[in-house]
């Protein structure tokens, strides 16, 4: 009776998530139906090389907002990041690995700025960011003595825009990304069947067996056909490497790590997380260092695609990626969020621009439809709690 | 007795996989004062809602007559312009806007050019004040008012809205005994200008003394109602009606064995964290033993959470000093992590506030102040977690459809009992417990009550902050009173009553009373 209940409690409380999956879905069809050209190889390699910031940007955002914090400078350490990395590499000809390394040590830096001041001053992160905003996008400009610097050598344009493709052969397709892809839901399945037995162990309920390798087999299915559409375009994106491990550890962090489990408790009742032993300054610390060392990876990986740095560049990043984590589920109050949730929002939100963009409408409309999406996610959400009677 | 005023019949209400109100009727007469009594999650406040429209017409069954008409109300508004109001146990004022400003909140006293009189609005406001008797001036903010006050405030407000029916929820509850007595009085004073009130309370002596007749609720259906006066015992009949059982004692019996020392604190001073100067607690000695259950007993403002709370973790206060003492070793408290470290858990007083994450679920909530114990290298093991999870929710006795269930969702017994598998979970030395029953029903009460006798008969120590002396009496073994900071007493329990109680409790020194407020 339990194991059924703890079944039905758990699928209750994940339609958000596979409400917005859902949502996402119908997007997609929607536009491969008005364009055909939308779900071709070419342009899903696009779509994922143009807003691979975005996504990076909005991991680090779902925790800080888990926590109940926001941060408004992600878009201004992008510039700064890029700008330091990019008066390394292009002016003074250092290696590529020495621009990557500072930009993420520019955004380490930055985090512990404003992980001090959240934490240890106990100023709202909305003014902290807000301020950091300013000033960082300051010190881009300074640091690049306002002009733009372009272009890098290849190797750092690679990270964004370079491809792993032929290693192994292949007639018109790449062998390579298939067997990568293969090997990531081989790893997948196998992970789940050990989560299963593991739960099995300790017997609780696990949905039929047939239920369980159906879903396996849908989820390989629709992977292996976005790896088939990718091998017969330029092969795998270096970046999608990366993405994938960073939502990979992001999602365990999360899930399943004491500092995750902290965040979640922090956002979600700050007082009782504090007489529950949990050190809320030095987690929250974490959470600014993270974030700002993220940006500083967006920042990176921004100038390679741009192949050079502006003062102005990743100007209203952060509200993508604050746009992403709330259309993802994450809740303005914190507590609530995940960190597949935002991406699937920062796919909604890149899938509708990049859709949008091929049907050829005005930016202006763009931008119209993309405000209209939030605040909708945001109205079904709080529809949803409403109706399941959660009073906050 | 008069004719009924209001009358809801057969009223069904159906949330999804719950029936809340089954078949429910309740005749109040025109100009008494009704109680309604059950424990929490009966359905008294679902009740509340109906009738007030809160749950508008339509979303449950039966009918609601009030004053010989039928009634469908679709909001709040709709019922307050028939003139039902209800008075919720969280107040509902502005802090930062005065007295007269709230009275008329929503229902602002405008002049002919539509910009709001204050001349009037201020007069009005005074009168209302008045009817109350509450000295105020009408331009002072709320904030600066006691709970006290803000209570007769929001009677005040009721009564600037014509009202007929006042409905308090838990009126008292938050209350010290003067201003109970007081708002009892007045809810007299308005039955005789002809005022019906409806009152839910958990107090039954508060009850028995003010009601003319108690419905009694429990699981959603109506069990009886009585008419006060033609019982004696009505006390025992409620609790009867309420439990669907005989109570024959609320305190469940135990033997007491101490053992040897397990908690010693001494020479414990803690300052005022804004007030420079000001002891809150002064110089404390108090040791507990295991198996032994001892009381703290103090008047509000006595320093008696403070106490407690500036001992774990120095979660209150300022300039402590003092030591700590766990079988016999001198321990750091300086954190929480460190305090629970030592064995000290310390379960709060208002677990809403600070001992719950409302928007998670029972596992997480349990699992909270002792993720260390579930994880290796900093991963947390899920599947422990739940397991750990569902064996405290059976043998403490959780009702909820699982583990997974949210915390924000239960009722406040079993809200308790998770913050207690919380800090049974730390598997801690000594339990303390700041008021362990506040907001509970009877029933859960008990059960409350056995699970610190079984912890105590596992050899560790409870300490228990009440502001209920009979509560003190019944659970403990041993009871240190608290009057302004300083402790006034070491009583052990056969040798304690609730006058000899009070007296130590009030025990104060002549050059102290300025600092105390």
């Amino acid at each position: 009776m339990t194991a059924i209940a703890n079944v039905w409690e758990l699928a209750r409380r994940n339609v958000r998530q596979s409400g917005i999956l859902v949502a996402f879905v119908l997007i997609v069809a929607l536009f491969a139906v008005l364009n055909e050209n939308f779900l071709s190889p070419g342009n899903l390699t696009n779509i994922i090389l143009q807003y691979s910031y975005i996504l990076i940007l909005a991991i680090g955002m779902v925790i800080v907002i888990i926590a109940g914090h926001i941060d408004l400078s992600v878009g201004s350490v992008v510039a700064l990041a890029g700008s330091v990395s990019a008066v390394l590499v292009i002016k003074n000809g250092q290696p590529w690995w020495v621009g990557v390394i500072a930009a993420l040590a520019v955004g380490f830096v930055v985090g512990v700025w404003q992980g001090f001041w959240v934490a240890y001053v106990g100023i709202p992160a909305f003014i902290v960011t807000l301020a950091g905003m300013l000033l960082f996008r300051g010190l881009a400009a300074r640091v690049l003595e306002n002009i733009s610097l372009s272009p890098f050598n290849t190797p750092y344009t690679d990270i964004a825009g370079g491809f792993l493709n032929g290693l192994f052969g292949g007639n018109g397709y790449d062998v390579f990304t298939l067997v990568v892809f293969a090997i990531g839901v081989v790893g997948f399945a196998f992970s789940q069947w050990r989560a299963r037995q593991g739960k099995i162990r300790y017997q609780q309920a696990v949905e039929a067996i047939w239920l369980f390798a159906l879903k396996l087999v849908l989820i390989a299915a629709v992977v292996m056909w976005f790896a088939w559409q990718l091998a017969h375009s330029r092969g795998l994106p270096i970046i999608l490497i990366i993405l994938a491990v960073l939502i990979l550890a992001y999602s365990v962090i999360t899930q399943r790590s004491i500092f995750g489990r902290h965040v979640y408790a922090i956002g979600g009742n700050l007082h009782a997380a504090e007489l529950s032993g949990v050190k809320v300054k030095k987690i929250n610390m974490w959470i600014f260092i993270n974030i700002g060392t993220l940006a500083g990876l967006a920042g990176v990986v921004y100038s390679s695609r741009m192949n050079g740095a502006q003062p102005s560049a990743g100007n209203m990043f952060e509200l993508d990626a604050i746009a992403a984590c709330f259309i993802g589920g994450a809740s303005t109050t914190g507590g609530v969020g995940r960190v597949t949730g935002a991406m699937i929002g920062a796919l909604i939100m890149a899938v509708m621009s990049n859709g949008m963009q091929l049907m050829g409408l005005d930016q202006s409309v763009q931008q119209i439809v993309k405000g209209l999406v939030l605040l909708l996610a945001v109205a079904f959400d709080i529809f949803n709690k409403r109706r399941a009677g959660i009073a906050r | 007795m008069n004719p009924p005023i209001l009358e809801m019949r057969g009223i069904t209400k159906t949330f999804p996989g719950v029936k809340a109100l089954q078949d429910v009727s309740l005749s109040v007469a025109r100009g008494e004062i009704h109680a309604i009594c059950g424990e929490n999650g009966a359905g008294k406040s679902t009740l509340m809602k109906v009738l007030s429209g809160v749950y508008p017409h339509g979303s449950y069954d039966g009918d609601i007559v009030f004053e010989d008409a039928p009634v469908a109300f679709s909001t709040i508004n709709d019922s307050e312009a028939k003139g039902i109001v209800i008075i919720h146990q969280e107040l509902a004022l502005s802090p930062y806007l005065s007295v007269a400003e709230n009275i008329f909140l929503g229902n602002e006293q405008r002049a002919r050019s539509g910009l709001i009189d204050w001349n009037h609005t201020n007069a009005e406001a005074a009168k209302l004040l008045a009817r109350v008797g509450l000295a105020e001036n009408p331009t002072t903010p709320i904030s600066q008012l006691g709970v006290g006050k803000q209570q007769l405030v929001e009677i005040a407000k009721a009564l600037s809205k014509q009202v007929k029916l006042l409905i308090l929820d838990e009126p008292t509850a938050a209350l010290n005994d003067t201003d109970s007595e007081h708002l009892l009085d007045l809810l007299r004073q308005l039955r005789d200008q002809g005022i019906t009130s409806i009152i839910i309370s958990h107090k039954l002596g508060e009850i028995e003394d003010i009601a003319d007749s108690t419905t009694i609720i429990r699981d959603g259906k109506t069990i009886e109602t009585i008419t006060m006066a033609e019982h004696d015992n009505v006390q025992d009949r409620i609790i009867r009606g309420m439990v669907g059982r005989d109570l024959e004692h609320r305190y469940p019996e135990r033997e007491s064995h101490p053992g040897e020392e397990i908690l010693r604190l001494e020479n414990w001073t803690v300052h005022h964290p804004t007030q420079t100067g000001r002891k809150v607690v002064d110089g404390a000695n108090l040791y507990v033993r295991a198996g032994e259950v001892v009381g703290i007993a103090g008047l509000m403002g006595a320093g008696r959470t403070e106490l407690a709370m500036s001992m774990f973790g120095r979660s209150y206060g300022k300039d402590i000093s003092g030591t700590v003492y766990v079988h016999g070793k001198k321990v750091d408290t300086s954190t929480v992590p460190k305090a629970i470290e030592a064995g000290i858990a310390y379960a709060t007083e208002d677990r809403k506030v600070y001992g719950l994450n409302l928007i998670e679920d029972i596992r997480r909530n349990i699992s909270s102040a002792a993720l260390g114990k579930l994880s290796k290298n900093g991963w947390v093991n899920g599947n422990e977690e739940l397991a750990v999870a569902e064996r405290y929710r059976k043998d403490l006795g959780v009702r909820a459809p699982s583990v997974l269930a949210l915390v924000g969702k239960l009722s406040g017994g079993n809200q308790q009992k998770v913050v207690l598998a919380k800090w049974l979970y730390t598997d801690p030395e000594v339990l303390i417990l700041d008021e362990p029953t506040r907001g509970i029903d009877v029933g859960a009460k008990f059960e409350i009550y056995q699970l610190i006798n079984a912890m105590v008969a596992a050899g560790k120590a409870v300490v228990v902050i009440s502001s209920e002396l009979p509560e003190i009496l019944g659970t403990c073994d041993r009871v240190y009173t608290l009057a302004y900071g300083r402790i006034t007493g070491d009583v052990p329990v056969a040798q304690a009553s609730q006058e000899r109680l009070m007296e130590l409790m009030t025990q104060e020194k002549s050059d102290q009373k300025e600092n105390v407020q």
